[in-house]
């Protein structure tokens, strides 16, 4: 359940960005592969920002999906595992371009 | 210069509706969440690159031999090398004890419910430990085959230990896990006899997550194998 500490992580980089205001909405992005469930970290959020300036906030999840770079035959494709290949040339291993993303992209403050 | 939004205009408003809920002002942030522990682990590798230190993050699932295999291998290198180990539970300080019984300095973490080290932790565990004296650092990480891959502690390399009383198939079933792996340590190959655990088809399957894995097939019970992972740790990777 490392989504608490994620959540955690949220509510203290927000509290440092809000000026003290209250936060209406949090937009995060999570890559597919970044081993972090959303539905999991909705259900984190609510107790995590008991008691904090995060207090009722919406909370929105962008899900950025996975692509990998073949450099043998240098086609980006979708990835959905760790361990797929290019699906141009069958090349057995493409380097991540996206999908391993846990950022906070911004917040909305009264 | 607005701070808001950076425009050159003071004093705009910067107010809109967002589905339906109270108009705000947006903020962007765009920081990495784990920006805090990736800062705190940063310092840990300046600290170790400072001091000479070869630190190792141990993962794992529970039971898979981290600490049998630490206790051996501590044994085994003493006189030559100077090791620390940090150690990572939930709860109990048992493991800090089987490795003070080797006379390596240790650390105990108890995470209390958390699944995993962060790097404020061990920051926190290195001001106890005698880090102008240490050669390489061993972290045995809180057994827990997910959540321990998303978290820098400040290592040189992760290294997962898999045993063959697993199933083979861990690497595909724990992909980041493997995938944030660079060397692996298939432990309790002395079981194989008697059991169906195929090798070639685990290490295929670990070298598909993450390609240019290092493996050593090995066992801290018998000691097979084990002389050619000292040898790694003597070269120091």
């Amino acid at each position: 359940m490392h989504e608490l500490s994620i959540v955690q992580g949220v509510v203290e980089l927000c509290e440092q960005h809000c000026g003290g205001r209250r936060v209406l909405a949090v937009t995060l992005e999570i890559g597919s592969l970044s081993g972090a469930v959303p539905e999991a970290l909705e259900f984190c959020f609510e107790a995590a920002t008991k008691g904090t300036l995060l207090e009722g906030a919406e909370l929105e999840i962008e899900r950025v999906e996975a692509t990998g770079y073949c450099s043998d035959c240098g086609v980006v494709s979708p990835v959905e595992t760790y361990f797929d290949s290019c699906p141009s040339c069958g090349a057995p291993a493409l380097l991540l371009r996206t999908g391993e993303e846990m950022r906070v992209k911004d917040l909305e403050v009264e | 210069m607005c701070t808001t939004c950076g425009c050159p205009e003071e004093g705009h408003d910067h107010h809109h509706d967002h589905d339906g809920h109270l108009p705000g002002t947006r903020i962007t942030i765009e920081t990495d969440i784990l920006a805090k522990n990736n800062r705190y682990a940063a310092g840990n590798r300046a600290l170790f690159k400072a001091n000479g230190i070869f630190a190792l993050n141990l993962v794992s699932s529970p039971g898979s031999g981290k600490t049998t295999i630490l206790e051996r291998t501590l044994c085994d290198l003493s006189g030559n090398l100077r090791c620390a180990v940090i150690e990572g539970d939930q709860q109990t300080d048992n493991d800090a004890r089987r490795i003070a019984a080797t006379g390596v300095p240790v650390k105990q973490i108890n995470t209390g419910a958390g699944c995993h080290l962060d790097a404020h932790m061990v920051g926190h565990a290195l001001e106890e430990l005698p880090t102008r004296e240490m050669d390489i650092l061993f972290i045995e990480n809180v057994g827990n085959l997910v959540c321990p891959a998303s978290f820098d502690l400040g290592e040189a390399h992760k290294v997962v230990v898999l045993s063959v009383t697993e199933g083979e198939d861990k690497p595909l079933k724990y992909p980041q896990m493997f995938h944030a792996a660079d060397v692996m340590l298939l432990n309790k190959i002395d079981l194989l006899p008697y059991l169906d655990f195929d090798v070639e088809k685990c290490l295929e399957m670990a070298r598909r997550v993450s390609p240019g894995i290092r493996i050593f097939q090995l066992s801290a019970k018998s000691g097979q194998g084990m002389a050619e992972w000292y040898e790694w740790l003597r070269g120091k990777g």
